[in-house]
Formats: structure tokens, sequence, C-alpha cells
């Protein structure tokens, strides 16, 4: 016959009383707590992220569409839920940033985003304009990262961001890059500034960044984002036509995508990855790729030669 | 812009199919029954080419030059440009053209083909498709119906409308600063359309095509005229 442990009067007050403060939590707070995501620590700060974020190029850009808005707000709740926090965007992106305020807004998500915006302006004396709008359209007290978008206008860009930071008005400052352009400036950057994030385009089949800038981001304490997981889901098209191979299960990838990402969020100088999805499956599918197993340095080897061939 | 040569089409598209052609979807719930009064307006500019009467180019004027300002407000500012900040630098043309068109052709200085010859026949064929066929094109690409592109309510059939009044009218110096920003429209569609890999992209190429065709034909022969 089975034992029962009958609870104390104790233990069931306070079982009820968690019970009750888990009800009153946003639903991925309380999930979060229990089996997030991997994270990975951002140098400058100690803080952490988890492995991997959510993009907002395109996906996020629907305009004033109200169907459209609610699945953006759909995939957003997956994404917290799943244990996201880093979603990435930039003024450039049309409505994105919009789009995220209304889902910040709808899901009372503030405390839980991790807000990476850009600066993208070739007219400097209007950074701290478009610093405000965005910060208006995300609906955030203020960023946690600002970068300098594709270098535009970088060394007055550079320089609004870092005397944000310095008024304790941000609290991370990065550049990016995309597509492998300009890696020789943006080496000299990484150098030369405080730099706290760099991001750029990384891949099993976009690897240039290896060579020089994650090594230098490890040298210079830098983290690291990796924008274009999927090169813009045309990878993901081209290896939809072939079966998954067997030994994929080995560091727990289930689909292409989870292949392609734990490839990503496995080289110990990434700090994060930021596909961008419209649809909520795949948002739980991207956050499920960041647990363990990941590749070691031999599996990571066979994926890049097994993706590149195909 | 550094390293240009490394940059496609594809990079400078902000927003998917999807998104773009439910703008249409929106615009046309939004705006239900104004259609009908774009469909009677389109015809009225058939009516025009197919049997020109002294007053017909003054009318068409006040009506294009109407269509060309309610797209530049209601459809490009806003419901395209939330999602294209390039549109914002487009508006002012549309508004521009619609000044323009009002002041040509409401002043006379522009008379409408009468002569049976190929730049009318152009100018037909090209109103016709404005009107009646271009609203059918989500049927033929397997979208929903609701999502049809209507004369003088969204850019494209309005430009190709514009194009074919003009293709024909005389005398070319007035026609032809009319015709540029209609032109400018039809070649920014195609690039848009065939970058997010629609297969009716060919359609404002070839407006431009027979619009370039109609103008450049030689005017001097008597042969066909009534
Ligand atoms: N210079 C820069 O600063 C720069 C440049 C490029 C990108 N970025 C940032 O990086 C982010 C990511 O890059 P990206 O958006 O260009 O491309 P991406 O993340 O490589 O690819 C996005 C595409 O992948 C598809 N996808 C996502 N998850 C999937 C899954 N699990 N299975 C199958 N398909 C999946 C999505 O389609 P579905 O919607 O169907 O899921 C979407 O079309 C951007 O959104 C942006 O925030 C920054």
């Amino acid at each position: 016959m089975p034992t029962f442990n009958p609870m104390s009067r104790r233990q069931v007050l306070q079982g009820l009383l968690m019970a009750t403060a888990a009800s009153a939590l946003p639903p991925w707070q309380v999930l979060a707590q229990h089996n997030g995501p991997k994270t990975r620590v951002i140098p400058s700060t100690g803080d952490t992220v988890p492995l991997v974020g959510l993009g907002s190029w395109i996906t996020f850009n629907v305009g004033d569409d109200p169907e459209l808005l609610e699945q953006c707000a759909d995939v957003m709740a997956a994404f917290f839920e799943s244990g996201g926090r880093m979603i990435d965007s930039s003024p450039m992106y049309g409505s994105s940033q919009a789009t995220i305020g209304y889902g910040l807004d709808k899901l009372d998500a503030y405390e839980r985003v991790f807000s990476a915006d850009k600066l993208w302006t070739s007219s400097p004396d209007e950074g701290r304009d478009q610093i405000e709008a965005s910060r208006s359209d995300w609906g955030v007290s203020r960023f946690d990262l600002l970068q300098v978008h594709n270098l535009r206008a970088w060394r007055e860009n550079l320089e609004t961001l870092l005397t944000m930071k310095d008024d304790g008005e941000l609290r991370y400052v990065g550049i990016t890059t995309s597509h492998g352009r300009r890696h020789d400036e943006f080496e000299t950057i990484m150098r030369d500034y405080p730099l706290d994030f760099v991001q750029l385009t990384y891949n099993p089949v976009d690897r240039e960044a290896e060579q020089r800038l994650l090594p230098l981001a490890r040298e210079r304490e830098i983290g690291v984002i990796v924008n274009r997981p999927f090169q813009q889901g045309r990878l993901i098209d081209r290896l939809g036509d072939h079966d998954l191979p067997d030994w994929a299960s080995e560091v727990g990838a289930e689909t292409w995508a989870q292949l392609i990402l734990k490839f990503i969020i496995s080289h110990p100088d990434v700090t994060c990855a930021i596909p961008a999805t419209t649809q909520v499956e795949h948002v739980r599918e991207n956050m499920a790729a960041a647990s363990s197993p990941l590749p070691d340095d031999d599996m990571r080897q066979r994926i890049a030669e097994t993706i590149g061939e195909l | 812009m550094s390293e240009w040569w490394t940059y496609r089409p594809e990079d400078f598209l902000l927003f998917s199919p999807r998104v773009y052609w439910r703008l249409f979807e929106l615009h046309n719930a939004d705006w239900w029954p104004l259609q009908i009064v774009a469909l009677l307006a389109g015809l009225s500019i058939l009516t025009a080419l197919l049997r020109p009467r002294p007053w017909s180019s003054r009318l068409n004027g006040i009506i294009l030059a109407a269509g060309w300002g309610f797209v530049a407000w209601a459809f490009l500012w806003q419901r395209y440009a939330p999602i294209n900040w390039a549109i914002e630098y487009v508006v002012p043309l549309f508004a521009l053209q619609a000044l323009l068109l009002l002041g040509v052709l409401s002043s006379g200085w522009l008379t409408l083909p009468d002569r049976r010859r190929l730049p009318r026949y152009i100018g037909l064929a090209l109103t016709l498709y404005a009107v009646m066929l271009h609203p059918l094109i989500p049927l033929m690409s397997g979208r929903s119906w609701q999502m049809a592109e209507i004369f003088a309510m969204t850019p494209d059939p309005l430009a190709i409308a514009t194009l074919g009044l003009l293709v024909g009218a005389h005398p070319a110096r007035w026609a032809w600063p009319l015709m540029a920003i209609p032109l400018l429209w039809c070649l920014l569609s195609w690039i848009t359309l065939d970058t997010m890999g629609s297969s009716t992209a060919w359609v404002p190429l070839i407006a431009i095509g027979l619009a370039l065709l109609g103008r450049f034909w030689p005017r001097t022969g008597r042969a066909n005229s009534t």
C-alpha cells in the first residue's frame, strides 16, 4: 500500500501562496523559472541572456493590420513563454518597432524583454530624435542595447550612444553589419571603441566571422549577436528538400532550423542568435534549440560540411 | 552606400507579399462602396477615348487628378508608407501629378486623339485593362478577390489608365510631362512585384513598353484618319 505523507499546515499554506503568486505572474515567468533556454554571459557586465532571441526584419513589419498585429503578438507570447528575452529591431524595419510595442503592451512584457534596437541615420544631428521615436514605438522606458545600424555614420552615431550610456540612459552599446559586409572597418571599430555588443551574420555557410571577428570579440570581451541565422529563410528552404541526417538527434536537433541554430550558438564567442519568424511553431522550435546537448567541435565541423554540401 | 554591389533588390524589400496584398484587402473593406464610383469614373475615361468630345479632356483631368490625390493620401500615405518608408518620398510626386493633370487637362492644352491610329488603340487597351481587367488579377494569382486593385483607388491601375489616356494625346510637349510620374511609378511597381516574386510583375512593365511605343509612334500618316 503506498504511503502517503500528510503535509504540514505550513507546507499547505506555502504551496497555496506559491500557486497564487504563480497564477498572478505572466505565464512566461512561471515557465522560464523552470526549464528556460540556455543562457550566455554578456562579457561586459556578467549579466546573462538566453542564447536565442527574436529578430523583426520583415516579419513584424505589418503596418496597422489588426489581424497580423495579433499574429505577431502571438509569436512574442510564445517567445516569452519559451524563456526568450532579446528582441532586435531598427527604425529601418518599417512598422516593426510599433508592432513590438503593441506586443509588449498586450503581454505586459516590459520587464521581460531585453530591448535591442538600432540607430540608423546618416544625419547624426537627428540621432537623438530617432532614438526617442523608436523608444516611444517600443513603449519601453529606455533601451537595453542600441547599435549603430550597418555602420551608418558610425563615428558620430557611436559617440551619441556612448554618451547616452555614460549618462545612464542606455545599458549597452553596439554596432551591426550583415552579409559579411565591411568586416575590416568593423574590426577597427571593435579594437578602438568600448563596445558591449557586435551584431554580424554567422551560420554554417557564412563562416567568415570565425576568422577574425569572433576571436577579436573574445579578446575584447564583446558580446556577439548573430543575425541572418537562416539567410533570411533561404538556407532552410534549400535544405527543405533533404532529409535531416540521423546523427542530428545526437545534439537534440529535430529540424534543420534547430541544427543550424545549435551550430551557431555552440560557438563559444556567440552570445545570442536572433532568428525572425511569423510563426508560433517556429519560435518555439527555435527557442527549443537553446538547450543541451550542444555540438562539440567535431560535430560542428560535421554540421558545416553537411549543410555546405547540400 | 559602400559595397553597393553586394546589395540585391531583396535587401530593400521591407515587407512580405502577405502584408503587401493585405493592404488592398483592408483598403477595399474600409472604402466600400467607393469602388462603384471609381469604376464609373474609369468608364468615363474609356468613353472619352472611344468618342472624344470637346469637354472630355477637362472632365477626365478632374477625374484623374482626384484619383491621384486620393491614392496619394488614402493609399500611399495612410496604408503603404507605414510598411515602406520610401513611399513617403513618392507621396509628393503623386500630389504633383494630381496638380499637373488638373492644370494641363482642365485648361484644354491637351487634346485626346480622334484618329484611328495605333497610339489611340494602345491607349484604349491600356485603359480598358486598368479599369476592367486589372481588378481580376488576384483571381488569376490564386488570391482573394477582396484584394482587387481598383482604378483611382490604388496606384497601379491608376498609373496605367493615366498612361492610356495620354499615350495618343497631343501635343507631345504637354503629354510627356504628364506621363513621367506614371511611368516612374510603373517602373517602381515592376521592381517591387518582381522582387516579391509576384507572377504578375510583368504587367506594369508591359504598360511602360506600350506607352512608350504609342508615344514614339510616328504621328505623320493620315491614311487611317476619320
Ligand atoms: N545589419 C543588421 O543589423 C541586420 C541585418 C540582417 C538582419 N538583422 C536582424 O537579424 C534578424 C534575423 O535575420 P533575418 O530576419 O534577415 O533572417 P533569418 O532569421 O535568417 O530568417 C528569417 C526567415 O526564416 C524563417 N524561419 C524562422 N524560423 C524558422 C524555422 N524554425 N523553420 C523554418 N523557417 C524558419 C522565417 O519564416 P517564417 O516566418 O515562416 O517562420 C523567416 O522568413 C532580423 O530579423 C533582424 O532583426 C540585422
